[in-house]
């Protein structure tokens, strides 16, 4: 029994999700699939490509309610959700700004943003359309958008995907810098392992389809302390305990 | 810009320079359409001239009629009486032909089964509509505009359905995530996705419309630019009839230019700029 207040984790335990295809098909994407992410953490779900990463978000963003199980999303402070999509996914009829306010809810419609677009570098773009803006900006705003609504849980779907190198390292970077600046429980699902340690607590490593847990490994390092020599450390370390995981 | 950045760049700032072409340019299409327009009034001149009849007067004596019955006063009271005819009937129409158009377009098995009821709806002549709605409604203003929208509404039905089953799963999808609320969806973002289609079916709906709205006064009104034209009809007053058509061409090329194309560059606004 959790105290009145009291911050409760994200927890899943999803037992199965199955997808029947047109010619009546059906494949077992998730089995057994349970895993906590604590208060405040920043987890990441490390899979192949097409383990059911995806499905997993959004399972837990309520998107797709065809499974079996439970999950039990954090509790406490503003209890909304945010999420990142693989697409920036910013509607191309309203300016930036307009996107990020949109999400918010009506109470915090008028809320000073200057702050977060400054750290995000978008302060002098808030008032373009999307459509002006070149993806690794448009993922930017969708970051904003993300942060802006203060979520109890934030969620982002391989956020960096399609990008070049170092803009996506860029980017990453101001993931962490706005993450560390308003905390907040986080679950990233990707594919790739030098961005999992690089960016989180805790890596949640799933077997091949039907996606389970094949293990945890956790990063209890400082980010800052993460330097290339560390990294390289750590990643033999992850292959030592997980042969085979790229 | 405030960030100088190698990965991202800007690609709206080349747009933002190409400044607004001069206005010598800018007349260039105006002057187009006038002149076209002057060649067809030439042309239309020369043409009643050269078979004189009562049947087929010049623009000369269209003018003079124009300005006859504007003088009297009857021409605006028609032209009134019609134009809120076609507003009423566009709003009824487009209000309910969007929302079933959507549904149908959301929900795959409602489009299955009212689909049929769509075709045979498309296929009901104006005519009979119109004649069926005096019969069980009564000779009233609100039989005539519905009758009018009854045959509007499965044109816009069939292009909103099509909208609808363009709409991008994923803008619902983040809308769901940010718990977006009702009114919210529908503007900013149903409506946005929905506005091309919206465009189609109000271009096409008033051209339609206020051709059946002239039918519709014909037969059972007793004002309005129909009941004009048939009143000239049976006094054999060609100059009245055209007089009567071109004021009212007239007034919905002004909604045209004046109203329609305005609010579609508003909300056509965010699409890229061509450079």
């Amino acid at each position: 029994m959790q105290p009145v207040g009291a911050v409760v984790p994200l927890r899943v335990d999803i037992a199965e999700k199955i997808f029947r295809s047109a010619q009546g098909v059906s494949v077992t994407a998730l089995k057994d699939l349970s895993f906590e992410v604590r208060q405040g953490e920043f987890a990441c779900l490390l899979g192949p490509s097409g383990c059911g990463k995806t499905t997993t978000l959004r399972i837990l963003l309520g998107l797709d309610k065809q499974f079996s199980g439970s999950f039990q999303l954090p509790e406490g402070g503003s209890n909304r959700i945010a999420a990142v999509f693989q697409e920036p996914t910013l509607l191309p009829w309203r300016t930036v700004e307009q996107n990020v306010r949109l999400a918010l809810p009506k109470s915090l419609r008028t809320k000073d943003l200057d702050g977060l677009f400054d750290i995000l570098g978008l302060a002098g773009m808030r008032s373009l359309y999307p459509a002006e803006l070149s993806l690794g900006l448009a993922r930017r705003a969708a970051l904003a958008r993300a942060f802006a609504t203060e979520p109890a849980v934030l969620f982002l779907d391989e956020p960096f995907v399609s990008l070049d190198g170092r803009t996506a390292e860029r980017l990453r970077h101001l993931l962490l810098t706005v993450w560390s600046e308003r905390p907040t429980t986080a679950l990233m699902v990707t594919h790739n392992l030098s961005e999992a340690l690089m960016l989180s607590d805790r890596i949640i490593v799933l077997a091949p389809r039907p996606a389970h847990v094949l293990g945890l490994f956790d990063v209890p390092l400082p980010r800052q302390y993460r330097s290339p020599q560390v990294m390289s450390d750590l990643l033999r370390s992850f292959h030592q305990k997980f042969p085979g995981v790229t | 810009m405030t960030t100088p950045d190698t990965g991202d760049r800007m690609r709206g700032a080349a747009a933002d320079m190409s400044g607004q072409p001069s206005p010598a340019t800018a007349l260039i299409p105006v002057l187009t359409v006038a002149l076209s327009l002057f060649g067809l009034c030439l042309l239309w001149a020369f043409a009643a001239n050269a078979w004189q009849s009562r049947a087929f007067p010049g623009p000369g004596k269209v003018w003079q009629v124009l300005l006859r019955e504007a003088a009297s006063g009857d021409l605006f009271y028609h032209l009134g009486a019609t134009l809120s005819r076609v507003a009423a009937a566009y709003v009824v129409a487009m209000v309910i032909g969007s929302v079933i158009g959507v549904l149908l377009g959301s929900y795959r098995g409602a489009d299955r089964f009212f689909s049929p009821w769509v075709i045979l709806f498309l296929n009901i002549p104006a005519l009979v509509v119109i004649v069926l709605a005096y019969i069980w409604f009564g000779l009233n203003e609100a039989a005539a505009i519905g009758a009018v929208a009854v045959n509007k509404i499965p044109n816009v039905v069939v292009t909103m359905r099509e909208g609808a089953r363009a709409l991008d799963p994923s803008y619902a999808e983040m809308a769901a995530v940010y718990r977006f609320g009702p009114l919210d969806r529908i503007r900013h973002v149903l409506l946005p996705q929905l506005q091309p289609y919206l465009a189609a079916a109000s271009r096409s709906g008033i051209a339609l419309i206020w051709k059946i709205v002239l039918v519709v006064e014909l037969l059972g009104r007793s004002n309005g630019v129909g009941v004009q034209i048939y009143v000239n009809f049976q006094l054999f007053d060609v100059a009245a009839i055209l007089a009567y058509t071109l004021a009212f061409v007239a007034v919905m090329l002004v909604i045209e230019l004046l109203l329609v194309q305005p609010v579609e560059q508003h909300a056509t606004r965010w699409r890229r700029r061509p450079a």
